[in-house]
């Protein structure tokens, strides 16, 4: 029994922290800053928490809890971008009002929700992770109560979620049905391509996964929801839910649905090409920021499924190294949204961005590192991530998905550069505001130093994660 | 030898931005003297390498080699008797441009020189990887200094030339990558010395000589993807141009020699008829094009697509001498074409035009220059005693040995050639000076006069004596081309039997 605790460890430690970082939001006046400071502090702590643990491969409570190095990995990725993105909005956060001490708490019960997500090996805990999470990240993008836009995306995401998590749990029910179980391990064993009614399920789950992580043609949401929701929000929408939901669709493919990999792989391949040339061609037209960056994140995820599909445990390695990648690049490119700021307000607009070259320098550099990173430029790290993943996708012989994938990165390379272009090539507008704040200047060059010097030794991430897919 | 020279070579550069990048000082003397400072001292390195390396042997030579992506990809370095002249004409053409732009850049110098420096690392890169993903990296990296030097330092129209440069030459190369990790599946490495023994089954070839063709004939440029080196080049700053019309030009024609004919040789022999119409198309058309422009960066910028067109051709002929040809025509032009933008350079940055129509009668204000402007003049145009010579006269010798409609309609590009330069010298040099502010601007000055001056020496002096390069890659091409001949019969005999 201590045992079993002793693997839980991380969970209950961020859930009782959860409950008395409520209690002191609710009992101190003006408790924000406290509250922030400690939700900080409790990210940090169950990271070296999960650092330090025994690495144990073990499942628990009727098999229906797993810790392995996949989830591990996947939970450190989780909190790491979280501690990252909560410590750069800080000053957005207080600058716009949403200071409420609710929105440290609501992102730690998401992480929590997400943790049960990662580590869950049967489809009541996955439900309830996945629900935890989800409630959390409505009330998050309405948190905003007072402006418009921030309430109609919560409106919004809730509605359109809702309708997927039933979708979702409609498939769960069914799988239910004709394996008879809810383990996943059973469920792959009771699973074969005759079993219709199963097969049947294993779509609605992917609709309903494919909704969560905004892949074609589930991602009508994402960029009204980014759009509205406080850019705060938004740089937590773009990285941690997906990297979550991604964790979750690959567990699904590579444990449960393993034995129908040939009914599911061309809907993948499928949903893929859909989200890398809607991500591309659909970004080009756009003028706000936060709607380009959503835009962006569907043709990023494209990819990473494009990696799932191959189906194979090098692909799911290589597609889990492209999502690290990408938050790294998405956690750069808010911290320099973050630094969007004009007359003492904050702008989304892509033209505001004109000739900031000659005036800030340093934030149009970083920038412009970014968006060459996610344009998939060599040899900064967005390249090598797109590498790994059509190594994996040529290795498995499919030439089209790799040809489209390539192609696609040239026409979303035009609207990275055309962001490029309004930075260095057009002429001064109006200068940003100097924004001298640590934490954001520190999270950019953080970003911006891993993704020009990733080359140099670009197998970092490989080694950690062929002992964790073992291939 | 165990030092590190090549990754000395290259990365020094990059030193040199760094320090740039770091240093407080808003002076742009202190960016000037760094940036001149690494690139000599580069280039001192290159000459040093050249003068060590072992002209007697086809090995490839100063071979590094490091673990970098574990189990799949090492970093291999090396250099054998082709790629060593491209880095010696690297390193010699970056001093050039960071001379030039002390007179033609008047805005953010400090961040020109990093983009320069940037670039020549890149470019070094290229010429020395002997490794697929490795050069790939190298190869594309180079586009974003590129594309900031034109979009930054260029023209008018300088966004819509950036951005058809950036997205061209991205567009042929993603087709290489696919035909990369095909390769890397296939034969189970990407270091170009295995493939060279492992060769390539020939049912691939076909596809992965296409899709490195359609990297390389963007790159090159051939017709018809050659649209983008004209805009490119007009809204290029003059730096940019040089090392555009020098250098990057150059890496699509030594990607040839060391990728696809040695490791494609049957799949290069079948689509010798494709490369010979698209590189007789190129020099007859681009040549006709380049005699009705009315902008002289534009008509200089056409006959670079001409001149590459007799690189490929002398390239397929797999003959001694066109390959030879080609390679002497790649260092030639990469001379001479730098030089001509140089000139052109010169002009613009004292009256701010770049229409033939404004000149006329330059030599009665401006001798110096107009001395060296007709040397390079002769020298584009092929005359013997410059350089511009002697590659096109072997590339047509190797020409005429395979192929005799081809070798004459290339003849005939050569006549043109000498029409629209020698109708260039007329409208700028000489005739009546119409525009009198002509008569007010002064001649050479010093950087200017000595660096135009070096080029014209260097110029003549291979014209004359071209035996140190022929010297240098003998030995490589003729081991390049038996190398050739033995694959190509071994196929035969496979199909045979």
């Amino acid at each position: 029994m201590i045992n079993t605790l002793n693997i839980l460890l991380p969970e209950i430690f961020l859930s009782l922290s959860i409950f008395s970082i409520l209690m002191i939001g609710v009992f101190l006046k003006k408790s924000y800053n406290i509250v922030s400071k400690l939700s900080l502090g409790t990210l940090i702590f169950t990271a070296l928490i999960i650092i330090y643990s025994d690495h144990l491969d073990e499942k628990i409570f009727n098999d229906s809890f797993i810790n392995d190095p996949f989830s591990n990995f996947i939970k450190i990725l989780l909190l790491i971008s979280s501690i990252f993105i909560l410590n750069s909005s800080q000053l957005f956060i207080k600058e716009n009002k949403i200071n409420k001490f609710e929105y440290p708490i609501i992102i730690l019960i998401a992480i929590l929700g997400m943790f049960f997500m990662v580590s869950s090996n049967d489809l009541i805990l996955f439900y309830l992770g996945l629900e935890l999470q989800s409630l959390s990240l409505y009330i998050l993008a309405s948190i905003d109560r007072d402006d418009v836009r921030s309430s109609e995306s919560g409106i919004k995401y809730f509605i359109l979620s809702a309708l997927s998590s039933g979708l979702l749990l409609y498939g769960c029910s069914l799988l239910y049905g004709f394996c008879g179980s809810t383990n996943f391990e059973i469920i792959a064993d009771k699973l074969n391509s005759e079993n219709t009614g199963a097969v049947f399920a294993m779509v609605f789950i992917l609709v309903g996964l494919a909704f969560k992580i905004s892949a074609v043609p589930f991602h009508m949401w994402t960029p009204d929801v980014y759009e509205g929701s406080p850019t705060s929000v938004t740089s937590f929408f773009s990285v941690v839910p997906k990297i979550a939901g991604l964790a979750v669709l690959i567990r699904f493919m590579q444990v449960t649905f393993q034995n129908i990999l040939i009914e599911w792989q061309m809907i993948l391949i499928f949903i893929s090409i859909a989200s890398m040339i809607l991500g591309a061609v659909a970004a080009i037209g756009q003028k706000n920021i936060k709607r380009l960056m959503a835009y962006s994140s569907i043709g990023h995820i494209g990819y990473a499924l494009a990696g799932v599909a191959t189906g194979t445990n090098y692909g799911y390695s290589s597609s889990i190294m492209y999502i690290t990648i990408y938050a790294i690049m998405n956690i750069g490119a808010f911290g320099c949204i973050f630094m969007m700021k004009k007359d003492g307000k904050y702008t989304e607009d892509i033209n505001s961005l004109s000739g900031i070259s000659q005036k800030n320098p340093l934030i149009a550099f970083s920038f412009l590192i970014i968006l060459f990173s996610l344009a998939g430029i060599p040899p900064l790290a967005g390249f090598f991530a797109k590498f790994y993943i059509f190594m994996a996708v040529i290795e498995n012989e499919m030439y089209i998905l790799a040809i489209i994938g390539l192609l696609t990165t040239v026409i979303s390379a035009f609207y990275y550069l055309r962001i490029i272009k309004t930075i260095y090539f057009d002429e001064l507008k109006m200068p940003f505001d100097q924004i001298k704040n640590l934490s954001i200047t520190s999270t950019i060059f953080i970003s911006c130093l891993i993704l020009s010097t990733f080359f140099i030794y670009p197998s970092f991430l490989n080694n950690i994660l062929s002992v964790i897919f073992t291939y | 030898m165990n030092f590190p020279i090549l990754s000395c070579i290259i990365f020094l550069p990059l030193l040199g931005a760094t320090f740039i990048f770091f240093s407080r000082s808003r002076n742009n003397k202190s960016a000037i003297y760094t940036s001149l400072f690494t690139s000599f001292a580069n280039l001192f390195l290159s000459i040093f390498l050249w003068y060590q390396f072992d002209k007697n042997t086809s090995e490839f030579q100063f071979i590094e080699e490091s673990n970098w992506i574990s189990g799949l990809i090492k970093f291999k370095l090396g250099v054998d008797g082709i790629s060593i002249l491209f880095i010696v004409l690297t390193a010699f053409i970056t001093p050039i441009c960071v001379i030039s732009c002390v007179n033609s850049i008047k805005k953010r110098v400090k961040e020109f020189l990093i983009a320069i420096l940037i670039l020549e690392t890149f470019m070094i890169g290229v010429f020395c990887s002997l490794d697929l993903v490795i050069f790939y990296l190298f190869f594309e990296a180079g586009l974003i200094p590129m594309f900031l030097i034109i979009g930054i330092w260029g023209g008018p129209k300088r966004v819509y030339s950036a951005f058809k440069f950036f997205l061209f030459t991205l567009l042929g190369s993603v087709l290489m990558l696919v035909a990369i990790i095909a390769i890397y599946w296939i034969t189970g490495t990407t270091d170009v010395l295995q493939i060279y023994e492992i060769k390539i089954a020939e049912k691939y070839q076909y596809l992965l000589w296409l899709a490195f063709f359609s990297s390389f004939a963007v790159k090159m440029p051939m017709w018809p993807v050659h649209t983008w080196l004209p805009d490119a080049h007009v809204e290029a700053p003059t730096a940019g141009s040089v090392i555009l019309a020098a250098i990057l030009l150059k890496m699509a024609g030594y990607g040839f020699l060391r990728f696809s004919i040695p490791m494609f040789p049957v799949a290069s022999e079948y689509f010798v008829p494709l490369v010979y119409t698209l590189s007789v198309i190129a020099i007859i058309y681009t040549s006709l094009v380049a005699l009705m422009q009315d902008d002289m960066k534009k008509l200089i910028a056409y006959s670079s697509v001409a001149h590459m067109g007799f690189v490929t051709l002398g390239i397929f002929t797999f003959t001694k001498q066109g390959i030879d040809g080609s390679i002497f025509q790649m260092i030639s032009h990469g001379l001479i074409s730098a030089a001509l933008f140089l000139c052109v350079g010169v002009l613009y940055d004292r009256i701010q035009s770049r229409m033939i129509s404004t000149y006329g009668g330059v030599v009665n204000y401006l001798p110096k220059y107009s001395f060296i402007f007709i040397i390079f003049v002769l020298g584009g145009l092929g005359l013997p005693g410059t350089s511009g010579f002697l590659g096109e006269f072997l590339v047509l010798i190797g020409a005429f040995q395979k192929n005799y409609l081809v070798a004459i309609l290339a003849s005939v590009g050569v006549v043109l050639g000498a029409a629209y330069m020698l109708w260039l010298a007329k409208r700028v040099i000489f005739g009546e000076t119409n525009n009198n502010e002509i008569k007010k601007i002064k001649d050479l000055n010093f950087s200017e006069s000595s660096i135009l001056f070096f080029l014209a020496f260097t110029t003549v002096f291979f014209g004359f004596y071209p035996q140190p390069i022929f010297e240098t890659i003998n030995v490589s091409v003729n081991n390049l081309i038996s190398n050739y001949q033995t694959d190509l019969t071994m196929s035969l005999i496979n199909i045979n039997d």
